[in-house]
């Protein structure tokens, strides 16, 4: 192949690749428009991320969710007791003995917008993102577990053991508290929390609530959806239908 | 201020005080080491219940370390000439005993080398955070009152700050209860009650960790307490011990009255294995064997009927504190009021605790820091009570005693 042709086939095959990714490119700048932060700027109040779920969908049994969060957050630690295990994510089995109504929900941190972890933490570790994302901090948690007291949902766990095979994107470590983070590393990137991507029945809508044309926002509207301990005035970020 | 002068015997019995004391401090410092290096996984908190042995450790030592302080501040605050007398030890006390709580808090912290951002970052509506000014202030406004206390030059400025110290240990205190009555989750807590029940046990907590040191320092130089001394105090340690138990009381009747916390209350009074701890430890061994100790009149005047029912009291606030901290997390919370819950993570269960040796001997180890800075103290200071006892035996006969 001569030079010219070389030059000339390569710049065929940029072309063809352009106009091969070209649409991805363009659906994916949608999408990032709704959510995608441009790094180096900060989260702001015009968001406030949450979640409504569908329990009449959320199948007893089934946890894709549970799994898919210990896939996206690197939680894989073998321990010894299971009481010192961390649970981002949990399903909890409900059983109404009135009525014998069963029901199935995933259950997490709530992103409360007055979370009683934030008020307590005594060196600023716990946190609430602008937009609403309650996280920790884990440059300056020491590990006095009030925010585990604190917590009305036992969404807390404090790791017990040196961890290894970490995500790098996801730090957890030894002698910190940690909860579900909203998957806040995808969330900035326009993409969805790993157990809403994950869910096969479609049971979690993830999405700003601030936005009035948002899914989230329209579903809640026309559904009547409920807080977990709603008498605490929490103003929790993650909802629940059909309980 | 005067130095102590000692026999070859005693010096002796210092030293072999001081090694057991250094002793129980160095096993604690390894246990904590042992929790650093390999995580809480060593001992028999989980994710349930966050807080164990440690905590019953510290907190008994910080709330007795307040209380301690009340045998100074009857002397410096209200005049009282037989408390004045007492008010170095009680200061030495409430410094020995603080150190000694929070060397077993801190060093049960997750990540205790981080210990210092407890100093550069606060979060102010933490009571943690007010408690880290709270405990840091108290050592230093009791070390420059034990100075006036024991320097005759600034004697006239003992008055102002034993009334200082007597303030600032009551904000302490209400600090300490409020880590508690500030939580809105558990039903065990978010109770005002709770900072005002926390001071009545630190009066009657630390009244018999004195009684007890005192008792101690009085056999080993061969002293007796003065009758009147003797009455006064186990006077004060009754109503203490009783006031406790009024708060207990209603505390208890105040949640029963509510139908959402009967279930609790049942569970802890009745159907746990905290029932046994708080009828047998906390109220009879802690309360009322006391209580009979100190006022049944065949009995309430020996000196051995008072250091029995300061110990008792001690060993009582163990059990109160297990009960209290222990059984209010191992309660299920309660998400879905009136469901059956389960899952992997045992909600709807009663949460499972044994404390493990590690941190057992790390909160034996607070204990031997108090123990060690008052050993210390009370040989190189001048810290022994010495009663007027002409004077006392006068007061006696003037009121009949």
């Amino acid at each position: 192949m001569s030079h010219n042709d070389r030059r000339g086939f390569l710049a065929a095959t940029a072309g063809l690749g352009l106009v091969a990714i070209a649409p991805g490119v363009h659906l994916m700048q949608v999408a990032q428009a709704q959510s995608q932060r441009a790094a180096g700027q900060p989260a702001t109040k015009r968001q406030r991320w949450g979640m409504l779920i569908d329990t009449t969908k959320c199948a007893k049994g089934c946890d894709v969710c549970v799994s898919a969060c210990a896939t996206e957050n690197g939680i894989n630690e073998t321990v010894a007791d299971p009481r010192q295990a961390s649970q981002w994510i949990r399903k909890i089995d409900i059983k109404d003995p009135q009525s014998d109504r069963q029901y199935s929900l995933p259950m997490m941190c709530q992103h409360c917008a007055e979370p009683p972890c934030v008020d307590v933490c005594p060196t600023g570790a716990s946190m609430k993102r602008a937009d609403g994302i309650v996280l920790v901090d884990r440059h300056i948690c020491i590990g006095c577990r009030y925010c585990m007291m604190a917590c009305p949902y036992k969404a807390r766990s404090f790791v017990h053991q040196p961890l290894t095979q970490q995500n790098p994107e996801v730090p957890r470590g030894i002698g910190c508290v940690e909860s579900c983070t909203l998957c806040v590393q995808r969330i900035d990137r326009g993409r969805l929390p790993a157990c809403v991507e994950a869910c096969p029945e479609k049971a979690m809508l993830f999405g700003d609530l601030e936005d009035p044309n948002s899914e989230i926002v329209r579903r809640a509207a026309s559904a009547a959806t409920t807080q977990v301990r709603a008498d605490l005035k929490l103003n929790t970020g993650v909802r629940y239908q059909g309980i | 201020m005067s130095l102590v002068p000692h026999s070859r015997a005693e010096e002796r019995l210092f030293y072999v005080l001081a090694a057991v004391g250094g002793l129980v401090v160095a096993i604690g410092l390894a246990a904590a080491l042992h929790m650093e290096h390999s995580g809480h996984v060593v001992t028999g908190m989980n994710n349930q219940v966050v807080w164990g042995m440690p905590h019953v450790f510290a907190i008994f030592l910080i709330v007795a370390a307040s209380g301690v302080l009340n045998v100074a501040s009857i002397g410096s605050v209200f005049g009282k000439t037989v408390y004045k007398k007492r008010a170095p030890l009680s200061g030495l006390l409430t410094l020995a005993m603080l150190a000694g709580g929070l060397f077993v808090l801190m060093l049960d912290l997750g990540r205790a080398d981080r210990v210092i951002i407890a100093a550069t970052h606060y979060n102010f509506t933490s009571v943690f955070a007010w408690n880290v000014f709270l405990y840091s202030g108290m050592f230093g406004i009791v070390a420059v009152y034990l100075w006036t206390l024991m320097e005759r030059r600034m004697n006239p400025w003992s008055k102002p700050l034993g009334l200082t110290a007597f303030l600032w240990r009551l904000i302490l205190t209400t600090g300490t209860g409020s880590i508690f009555g500030f939580l809105v989750a558990r039903q065990a807590y978010q109770s005002a009650i709770l900072a005002p029940m926390f001071i009545i046990m630190s009066f009657a907590w630390g009244l018999a960790v004195f009684l007890i040191v005192q008792a101690t320092m009085f056999r080993w130089n061969q002293m007796t307490l003065h009758p009147t001394v003797l009455k006064r105090m186990k006077n004060l340690l009754g109503l203490f011990v009783a006031a406790t138990l009024y708060f207990v009381a209603v505390y208890h009747l105040t949640n029963l009255y509510f139908a959402r916390q009967a279930s609790f209350e049942k569970f802890l009074l009745v159907d746990s294995e905290f029932a046994p701890m708080f009828w047998i430890g906390q109220v009879l061994i802690g309360g009322i064997v006391p209580l009979v100790l100190l006022y049944l009149p065949s009995l309430s005047m020996r000196c051995g009927s008072l250091m029995t029912a300061a110990l008792l009291i001690v060993i009582g606030a163990f059990f109160t504190l297990y009960v209290f901290i222990i059984g209010g997390q191992a309660y299920p919370l309660e998400l879905f009021p009136g469901m059956i819950v389960s899952s992997s993570f045992y909600d709807g269960q009663v949460a499972q605790y044994a404390p493990k040796l590690p941190e057992i001997l790390l909160g034996l180890g607070g204990v031997g820091v108090a123990f060690l800075m008052t050993t210390v103290g009370v040989r190189v200071l001048k810290f022994l009570p010495e009663d007027d006892l002409t004077h006392l035996d006068q007061a006696a006969i003037h009121q009949g005693d």
